[in-house]
């Protein structure tokens, strides 16, 4: 009779586990079928097409998020990076350096934030949180020098194409965002480097003493982060046609909750791409479906705000 | 430190007759080294024969961390020499002692909890295919030798897959022993290795170690437990105020005079 009762027990234990290992995807069908029943527009082909879309941009900040979290640290300075990016190309696009010049500065402009985080961090051994916190404000602070704080419209026709076409049904950001996703999934799980980041994140002591170069991990991580944010803000480009510099500073809060909710722990050691992934989904759907029931936009924030809650609230559970 | 005075002409002999006349794994003299006003080790003198288990015992703040530390390469000494195989060596960093087949087992051990067992076997020598950047981790190879590397030294862990978080203490002692001792083909140091053990695991681990003289791997082995020491050990030094105060054959020796020789109510002299 010992024999029934183990499995029962571990059967408790690993259902609370497997709760909240798979908040993300619970959470995502959860809401999917409460919108689906409270409004047809929801679940059609075309709403999920464009869901989809606006999430590719979250998706890949929180890609890079996921790397930096990885690490047992943070990246605040994602909400000023985006826009940053974003500006300088459409700075450079003004000035007549054509488009592939201006996209590859927003990518260069990004990855230049991230390098300055993780030296700071990495090399003079700074606070992540201070660090990326002052640096979430120089940035803003300079985004607005470079535009005098207007918007900057960008009128190309491939980045329109980029936002708006695909291969048959499959769009340009999907694509785009799969590609990010399946890049930092691949690096993290199957590359020695990956072993490392989650190494540096889970002991960083332990790491240090089998002889990984923890700073060069932490720089890796917060530079791709960067690097990242300059992707995102070239779909954010080609999305809303212009660079805004007053515009997304909810997507910080969302990148970290979307690698939150998807079961990596923030004290680092612990990712899973597909969790944040479903993450990203699920605040993109909450969003989509506030907008389409006519729901006030004021409570979007306080919409992600608890789910956030509700995430670290399950966490709880972990292990 | 200029050349090798005492190196006896001609290769190593044959291995009939190797074993009496090699020299020392690891032959320690007048080792020195400060940290600012504190002389933390004042002139140690210390021997490790090859495929022996030798006891490092002193009071806390005797020495026995950082003379670790200068045999490991994490803190280079001020003077004094040390020799490997009767050659000098200059330790620089750990990566120059790990070259050598030298491996430490701290006392946190130095395991990624979220990292599978496997992993941590294999922390920073990962089996890669592939080349260039295409590299990528030949998880088959390691787990599978993950196994072997275990089942070889005997030690007990269901699941080479499951992460180190599920393992229980002696699990983990035993998964770090196993690192060492995989990857360090000459000598394996371990601080207080049982320290943290309940009964039946402090038992298993010195039976590890027991294993590891047969496959004659040399032991360093730092324990404040002379029951243990007289269990497992066969030459014990004591280290007092950074100095070497006594090295005692262990199966001519008692624990009250190790305690003595410790605490320094016995006085002892470094006999060599």
């Amino acid at each position: 009779m010992a024999d029934t009762q183990a499995p029962g027990r571990l059967g408790v234990n690993l259902s609370v586990a497997a709760a909240a290992r798979f908040a993300a995807p619970i959470g995502l069908g959860l809401v999917f079928i409460a919108f689906f029943i409270a409004t047809p527009d929801f679940l059609t082909t075309s709403n999920i097409s464009d869901l989809l879309v606006s999430a590719s941009i979250l998706l890949v900040l929180a890609m890079g998020q996921q790397l930096v979290v990885t690490t047992a640290g943070i990246d605040l300075s994602v909400g000023s990076n985006l826009p940053w990016s974003a500006a300088v190309l459409g700075y450079a696009y003004t000035q007549g350096w054509g488009l592939p010049a201006a996209v590859s500065l927003a990518l260069l402009a990004g990855l230049a934030v991230g390098v300055m985080n993780g030296l700071l961090v990495a090399r003079l051994n700074m606070t992540d949180f201070i660090v990326t916190l002052g640096s979430l404000s120089v940035v803003s602070g300079l985004t607005l020098l470079l535009t005098s704080g207007n918007t900057i419209p960008v009128n190309s026709d491939f980045l329109r194409a980029l936002a708006i076409d695909g291969i048959g049904p499959v769009r340009w950001f999907w694509v785009l965002a799969f590609l990010v996703a399946a890049l930092v999934g691949f690096l993290l799980f199957r590359t020695r480097t990956g072993t490392y980041l989650l190494s540096t994140g889970g002991n960083i002591d332990a790491a240090r003493g089998a002889g990984i170069h923890v700073d060069r991990m932490r720089l890796i991580a917060y530079a791709s982060s960067g690097l990242a944010c300059g992707i995102a803000a070239v779909l954010f480009v080609a999305r809303t046609g212009g660079s805004d510099p007053s515009l997304q500073t909810d997507l910080l809060l969302s990148s970290i909750a979307a690698v939150v909710l998807g079961g990596s722990s923030l004290f680092g050691g612990k990712a899973s791409v597909l969790g944040s992934l479903a993450g990203a989904l699920l605040l993109q759907s909450l969003i989509n479906g506030f907008t389409l029931l006519g729901i006030s936009q004021y409570y979007q924030p306080v919409a992600v705000g608890v789910v956030v809650l509700g995430a670290a609230f399950i966490s709880r559970f972990q292990k | 430190m200029t050349d090798t005075p005492a190196r006896v002409a001609g290769e190593p002999s044959t291995s009939g007759s190797a074993a009496p006349t090699s020299p020392p794994l690891v032959e320690i003299s007048g080792l020195r080294k400060s940290f600012g006003a504190v002389h933390a080790l004042r002139g140690v003198d210390l021997t490790l024969a090859d495929g022996e288990v030798t006891a490092l015992l002193g009071d806390n703040g005797a020495g026995k961390s950082t003379l670790v530390r200068c045999l490991t390469g994490v803190h280079p000494p001020d003077t004094g020499q040390i020799l490997f195989r009767g050659e000098p060596i200059q330790l620089s960093s750990p990566d120059d002692a790990r070259h050598l087949g030298i491996e430490t087992v701290y006392q946190t051990l130095g395991l990624i909890e979220d990292l599978s067992v496997w992993q941590n076997l294999y922390l920073n020598r990962e089996l890669t295919t592939g080349f260039g950047p295409f590299r990528v981790l030949d998880k088959k190879s390691m787990i599978a030798e993950s196994g072997d590397i275990l089942s070889r030294l005997d030690v007990n862990v269901p699941n080479v897959r499951a992460t180190v978080r599920r393992m229980s203490g002696g699990q983990r002692q035993s998964i770090a022993i196993a690192r060492a001792a995989n990857w360090g083909k000459t000598l394996v140091i371990m601080d207080e290795p049982t320290a943290a053990l309940g009964v039946r695991e402090t038992a298993a681990v010195e039976e590890l170690i027991r294993r590891l003289r047969d496959a004659a791997v040399t032991v360093l082995l730092i324990s404040h437990d002379m029951a243990q020491v007289l269990r497992v050990a066969d030459t014990a030094y004591v280290l007092r105020r950074g100095q070497t105060a006594a090295r005692r054959t262990v199966a001519d020796a008692t624990g009250d005079e190790l305690v003595g020789l410790i605490t320094g109510a016995v006085e002892g002299a470094a006999h060599g």
